[in-house]
């Protein structure tokens, strides 16, 4: 029978649901109390069950922590697993993104605060810094977002291992064509309400999550701008005519339908909370050009928010979508958003949520 | 060349990770030495002790202190404070936070 995982990495630990049926859960947990999780793989490529966690404790640093059993046991590496090399006489923050590749196994790519990314070729035991992109001449340029300056997502192209999409707050989107050794600006649509000259530079603009879908396409959702691109991310067109909001941190693309996305709105930067309350999905099939809200099960009179990476799909079909809340609930659904149940409450601050099938 | 024992004290959230080892013995030499070096010599064996007390700059994370006989070594030269030989070097988590 297979097993489903969910990681959900909080402020003060990392707890993992499991289930059999996707309707009753058992809850596991707390992994590393009182240490935030921000970062959470879960690594199913050439057989495996592992977890991989990025972990920060307020005293000892950032770290990873790796599981080869689904979550249940970990290990941590003597040796600092995401390390600055000397030379850049820096210190890394935290871990922000853990990405496993899917065109070699034994890849994983971390992207960590400061804006920096990592590439591990043993399964995520040690990384090395991409220089392309820490030596880009932008660098000095990227500005942090509200959470702090980070390379927090990560997005490679199954069957052309040489392109790579990274996104960071803020500095906006860049892509490597070479595999990471050289890397551009590429935002070509995407708007910086917030520049008071140029509403459209070349880089600058605070993206928040980008979701590869099926066939390809790129879905963004931007500090106020909801985005598709068809081109691989060259350029980007509006998609948030239709949505309640254009804010909010989150996007998920269906990993078989083209054309299948949902955000997670948020009413506004400065109301960071559901429109109207309403604690909601809104699901498109056209690609964004048309939404509805799917809310069933979900609360009303809710002040909550759902932070950029505290949402993920599993690969059943039906896809399984979850998420959790600033105030401790993971919401599940195993019909694509038509219905809600809440699978665990009262946990801390919501940072990630990774669903899975072991194998 | 002789050496002294300097004695490095873990705190308890560390001691968890050495397998409950309490303090670990490190001999320096006569001449002057740091805190740099006395955790350089404490960390040979228990390598996961030195990600967790310092950066990967080689400095005292910033809710970390180390006291040298007593005194914060973190309030004045850092790393760089001078042990002398038979100091105590205690490591403690920080009470940061309310």
């Amino acid at each position: 029978m297979t097993e489903t995982i969910v990681a959900i990495g909080t402020r003060k630990g990392l707890w993992i649901a499991r289930s059999n049926d996707r309707e009753s859960w058992h809850l596991e947990g707390p992994h590393f109390l009182m240490s935030e999780v921000a970062s959470v793989a879960i690594d199913t490529r050439a057989g495996r069950s592992s977890v991989l966690a990025g972990v920060k404790s307020w005293h000892w640093g950032p770290t990873v922590q790796a599981s080869e059993d689904g979550g249940r046991t970990w290990t941590e590496s003597a040796e600092r697993a995401v390390a600055f090399p000397s030379d850049t006489d820096t210190a890394l923050e935290r871990i922000w993104q853990l990405t496993p590749d899917p065109n070699d196994s034994d890849v994983v790519w971390a992207g960590v605060e400061p804006h920096a990314l990592f590439r591990s070729t043993d399964r995520g035991e040690h990384y090395d810094l991409v220089r392309g992109l820490w030596e880009h001449p932008h660098r000095a340029h990227w500005e942090p977002g509200f959470g702090g300056g980070a390379v927090h997502t990560v997005v490679p192209e199954p069957g052309h291992p040489e392109n790579l999409l990274v996104a960071m707050s803020a500095g906006g989107v860049y892509r490597s064509s070479d595999a990471g050794a050289s890397w551009a600006a590429s935002n070509p649509g995407i708007r910086a309400y917030f520049m008071p000259d140029n509403e459209y530079p070349e880089y600058g603009q605070c993206v928040h999550k980008v979701a590869r879908g099926a066939g390809g396409a790129l879905f963004a959702q931007n500090h106020k701008g909801v985005y598709r691109s068809d081109d691989g991310g060259t350029t980007w067109e509006s998609i948030a005519d239709g949505l309640p909001t254009d804010f909010g941190f989150t996007i998920l693309a269906h990993p078989t339908r083209p054309g299948t996305v949902w955000n997670i709105p948020v009413a506004d930067d400065g109301e960071r909370i559901p429109p109207g309350a309403q604690l909601q999905v809104q699901r498109s099939d056209d690609g964004g050009r048309s939404w509805r809200m799917q809310a069933k099960g979900l609360p009303a009179d809710s002040y909550t928010c759902v932070l950029r990476d505290a949402a993920s799909l599993d690969s059943e079909d039906p896809v399984g979508i979850y998420f959790g809340t600033r105030n401790g609930d993971i919401f599940a659904s195993v019909d694509e958003g038509e219905s809600f149940n809440r699978i665990a409450t009262q946990l801390p601050d919501v940072l990630v949520v990774r669903a899975a099938q072991l194998p | 060349m002789s050496l002294t024992p300097v004695r490095v004290i873990l705190p308890g959230m560390l001691r968890d990770l050495v397998g409950g080892v309490p303090e670990i013995e490190v001999g320096v030499p006569a001449e002057p030495v740091t805190v740099a070096d006395v955790l350089d010599r404490a960390f040979v064996d228990h390598r996961i002790l030195d990600g967790k007390v310092r950066d990967e700059r080689g400095q005292i994370r910033q809710h970390v202190k180390v006291f040298v006989n007593g005194e914060d070594a973190t309030r004045g030269a850092g790393v760089a404070t001078p042990v002398p030989a038979g100091a105590r070097v205690h490591i403690i988590n920080a009470v940061s936070g309310g």
